[in-house]
């Protein structure tokens, strides 16, 4: 110690532990989860070959595991502690299918619908995965659920948007089918032109998810002349989904850069286009689209051109002759703001057939009268509590892409969630803007002097890719699926990759005895026993460096020495060897499951 | 102890040293000690201090006797020489090997009962004789291998587990190494690796024979009200007689001190040796009263550590015994078979 005595001086206070959040956020992929599903729970089922235990655990949370396990956007891995550890984070998502696809009949574990309904009636516009997430907490708790959607079938963007060679219809039928399957009246087919007449129709509430269904258009020279061969991205998947469109032409071109544009380039390429070409104005590295579906267009022999603003549809006697882009560079001004400078080379001409517009989405409410006190902000969004997703008319919520503009699925769910609770309190007269804590428990792990009920050998293996179907039998169909899930065996590997963040390292200090046992075997330096002091002049007298100021410092109550345990949490490996080389049982392993509370008897209030 | 390797993966911001290693190289097998043990943070303590030395571990020999102490080999320095000796026979084994290849760096890993018992002889004559090593003794007073008899360093009057006193008196190897010449005497603590890991520093830079005498607990026997071997005795009675910082190369001193309160010693390799004061008398440049406040302070029943006694000239075996500067084992034909006429030369300077 250097003069500075117990406690130091401005030191950081003991953590805490009894805060929820302080333990969820050391599960960095179940907090980085929308819906906080309990990732390292049902990737330890999946690794002990129970699959549908797996599955109900993803059920509960994410409410569509099959199609999820396929498509989702994956905020869990970028934060998954692997990857911080090592190069790679663990396969969470495609983990999840595995289990999806691997489990026993589980319709008998879905929840019970009651027979005598609570008199309550719901009404929930558009059939996507909120509104479908919101009927899925609603109906075993007695209510009326009536969906209302445009297209034939239930499912929203799940089933006009993404592509079948991504997920295949069975499962979208079958993950739908399980809450459809609960007695939801639908009225599909039918496009509801006024959410007054729904307010007529008497609902108890009303339940608006319909997402962000109109594709922005480009207003460029040529557009109208050669507007046969020029379609918006999302209008032209959804009608190759619904079997309208079978064909597109030889040479195409995609503008945009997002996930809807890897997934319009991956489908012309099905459908006739032997030459695509991906078109994006900012840099390769800036485009939106995840980088795992930028791979799988560039695998798929798709080339992604940066760097290049569209400027004018060529055309010819009505008829779609190519493109032209301007060639731009990135600038940066001294506060790191972009923008696109011409670099005054020629403009470049591309020639085409058909050019699919995928530079993004937009909300559009045009259904929704003034009248009904529904109001909107300046950007055309709804006016929301950010909690409660109540909209300005208290009768009416908002969830999915609908509320606050495009993001994907399983926002979509996590929003679902939230609205049933606010439905679920509203409708019987309870304030919305409370809400339920999420159920927490916490269980010692251990068994033995060197016994954990849990596997803490920790697997040195790199990241599993998951097998293809053969690229000479996907691209000549929109239906075969490229992907093909990893076999139970690779599974098994990829789950063992899993460090189970959730094992948490629990310390307690009246047992310590400081015999440095622990700072001694952990594999990563990530425990020190020092004085205490300000965080950031403590963080710099750790045993390793603490550069990762996202995670945090796990400090216990002062030591007998006047000392301080510090744990920085960044790359803790969660092995346990901590707990194995106490000699006092000052460290336990324990496990923490948070499971988020839906509406139900845990949130209200009587 | 644990069933599990190591994982390999180590913190993506671990240092290097100059050559390139990661603290975690300098590792060995994973203990089997009980959890908790003393004798593994000693262990760390090594690794880091070879760490910070730079030291090749390919150019490090560790030789240990028998007992949990001389276990420990195995947990540190995994590219390096070992010889896992016989009871209380290390010192001999080390002297031999320091002879035949004197560029080696030669740490003696021992405990109380391989030094202090069957091997006191042993280790009376390897610090007399001034061999060229470290000699550590991981000295937790107890027998821990044969389930907790007291061991000759125990103190009198301190008790067992049980509750039993010790009626012998103790020896103090520190006092013994003094008293034998040792030209580098340390005492410390498991527990405080501030303190041990310059120390180990030191003593690997010292030319002649290096001496620590580190108190470890034993947590599975010793470390109960009663002892005097126990982590929260130690640090009850820890009379830290300096702090230590040691530098392979002489750098400017960036603190104030009061005038006495830092020593600097420059060993014979070139390391300086800066030491803080705690105890204003305090001078490790003097024997006798080092040994004199070793016995005064082991009255009151504190426990003295910190750098005693260091003579940075000092000589070793090999300066005693006029010994090549290649090592023996390195020396070729030609060098070791003069040939008859040298021979007849030699007997007859001896007739």
């Amino acid at each position: 110690m250097d003069g500075r005595g117990p406690g130091g001086v401005g030191g950081v206070p003991p953590t805490d532990i009894r805060n929820p959040d302080y333990f969820h956020k050391v599960v960095d992929c179940q907090w980085a989860c929308p819906a906080h599903t309990p990732v390292p729970e049902y990737i330890r089922l999946i690794a002990a070959g129970r699959y549908s235990d797996a599955y109900m655990v993803n059920w509960k949370s994410n409410v569509f595991p099959g199609i999820l396990g396929r498509t989702c956007d994956r905020p869990c891995e970028p934060a998954c502690r692997r990857g911080r550890v090592e190069d790679e984070p663990v396969a969470i998502c495609r983990l999840k299918r595995v289990a999806a696809d691997n489990k026993d009949d589980i319709r008998h574990r879905l929840p019970a619908i009651p027979a005598v309904k609570n008199g309550k009636r719901v009404a929930l516009v558009g059939a996507g995965p909120a509104a479908l997430t919101v009927a899925r907490d609603l109906m075993p708790l007695g209510y009326h659920c009536t969906v209302f959607d445009r297209d034939q079938r239930a499912g929203g963007m799940i089933r006009s948007q993404i592509p079948r060679f991504r997920l295949p219809e069975e499962v979208i039928d079958e993950e739908v089918g399980y809450i459809t399957g609960m007695g939801v009246e639908l009225r599909l087919g039918q496009e509801v032109r006024s959410l007054q007449a729904i307010l007529d129709e008497g609902f108890d509430a009303v339940f608006v998810g319909t997402g962000a269904p109109r594709g922005k258009d480009l207003d460029l020279p040529g557009r109208r002349e050669a507007a046969a061969n020029i379609h918006v991205g999302i209008d032209w998947l959804s009608s190759v989904s619904f079997g309208h469109v079978e064909r597109i032409g030889r040479r195409v071109i995609v503008l945009g850069g997002g996930n809807t544009a890897m997934d319009c380039c991956r489908s012309a390429r099905r459908l006739g286009g032997d030459e695509v070409k991906v078109v994006v104005r900012s840099g390769y590295d800036e485009m939106k689209a995840s980088p795992w579906e930028k791979e799988d267009a560039t695998h798929e022999g798709i080339p992604i051109l940066n760097f290049m603003v569209p400027k004018e549809f060529l055309h010819e006697g009505g008829r779609l002759t190519g493109m032209l882009f301007e060639r731009v560079r990135a600038e940066y001004d001294e506060r790191g703001r972009r923008s696109l400078v011409p670099t005054g080379e020629p403009d470049e001409r591309i020639d085409c057939d058909d050019v699919l517009v995928a530079v993004g989405q937009e909300n559009a409410f045009p259904w929704i009268e003034r009248e009904t006190g529904v109001e909107f902000d300046r950007w055309g969004l709804p006016k929301l509590d950010p909690v409660t997703f109540q909209a300005t008319n208290p009768r009416v919520f908002f969830g999915g892409d609908s509320a606050f503009g495009p993001k994907n699925i399983i926002w979509a769910v996590a929003h679902g969630h939230e609205a049933a609770i606010s439905i679920d309190r509203f409708c019987r007269g309870e304030d919305v803007a409370e809400r339920p804590p999420p159920g927490v428990e916490t269980s010692s792990q251990k068994m033995g002097i060197h016994e954990w009920s849990y596997d803490n050998d920790i697997s040195a293996d790199l990241r599993f890719r998951v097998p293809w179907a053969e690229p000479e039998k996907t691209l000549r169909s929109i239906s075969v699926e490229v992907e093909l899930g990893f076999d139970a065996r690779t599974a098994f590997a990829e789950a063992q990759r899993c460090l189970n963040c959730d094992v948490q390292t629990v310390f307690t200090a009246q047992l310590c005895i400081e015999c440095d046992a622990c700072a001694d075997i952990c594999p990563v330096d990530c425990i020190t026993f020092t004085a205490n002091g300000p965080e950031a002049e403590l963080r710099g007298r750790l045993n390793a460096p603490s550069v990762n100021l996202t995670q945090a410092l796990y400090l216990s109550e002062d030591l007998k020495t006047g000392r301080v345990m510090v744990k920085d949490e960044d790359v803790c490996l969660h092995c346990g060897l901590c707990a194995e080389r106490c000699p006092t049982g000052a460290w336990d392993m324990q496990k923490f499951l948070l499971e988020m509370t839906h509406a139900g008897h845990a949130c209200r209030s009587h | 102890m644990t069933y599990l390797a190591k994982p390999r993966f180590h913190h993506p911001k671990l240092p290097t040293n100059a050559l390139g290693y990661t603290r975690r190289d300098y590792e060995g097998a994973v203990s089997t000690l009980c959890a908790g043990c003393g004798h593994d943070s000693i262990s760390a303590a090594i690794i880091q201090a070879c760490f910070e030395l730079d030291l090749p571990p390919h150019r490090i020999a560790k030789l240990s006797g028998i007992g949990c102490s001389s276990k420990t080999p195995t947990y540190f320095l995994g590219a390096s020489h070992g010889f896992n000796s016989v009871h209380g026979r290390m010192p001999s084994v080390l002297t031999g090997a320091n002879l035949a290849n004197r560029d080696l760096v030669y740490l003696g890993v021992s405990g109380d009962g391989d030094s202090a018992s069957i091997g006191l002889g042993q280790f009376a004559h390897s610090i007399r004789r001034a061999v060229n090593m470290l000699y550590i003794v991981e000295n937790n007073g107890v027998y821990g291998l044969t389930k907790g008899q007291f061991s000759a360093t125990a103190d009198k009057g301190s008790l067992s587990k049980r509750g039993v006193a010790n009626h012998d008196e103790p020896i103090d190897l520190a006092s013994m190494a003094l008293l034998l010449g040792a030209s580098f005497v340390a005492r410390s603590f498991s527990g405080d690796k501030e303190q041990l890991v310059p120390l180990i520093k030191a003593a690997l830079r010292h030319k002649g024979a290096a001496f620590i005498d580190c108190i470890s607990p034993c947590v599975a026997f010793n470390n109960h009200p009663g002892s005097t071997k126990s982590f929260d005795f130690v640090r009850e009675h820890n009379d830290a007689v300096n702090r230590l910082d040691v530098m392979v190369e002489r750098a400017p001193i960036e603190t104030e001190y009061a005038p006495g309160e830092l020593v600097e010693v420059t060993q014979h390799d070139g390391t300086v040796l800066r030491l803080r004061k705690l105890d204003a008398t305090y001078d490790p440049r003097d024997r006798g009263a080092a040994m004199a406040y070793l016995q005064q302070q082991s009255a009151k029943g504190e426990v003295v550590t910190g750098l005693l006694f260091v003579d940075p000239e000092a000589a070793d075996l090999h300066d005693a015994l006029s010994t090549v500067a290649t090592p023996l084992n390195a020396l070729d034909d030609a060098a070791l078979v003069p040939g008859a006429k040298a021979l007849d030369k030699l007997n007859a300077s001896l007739r």
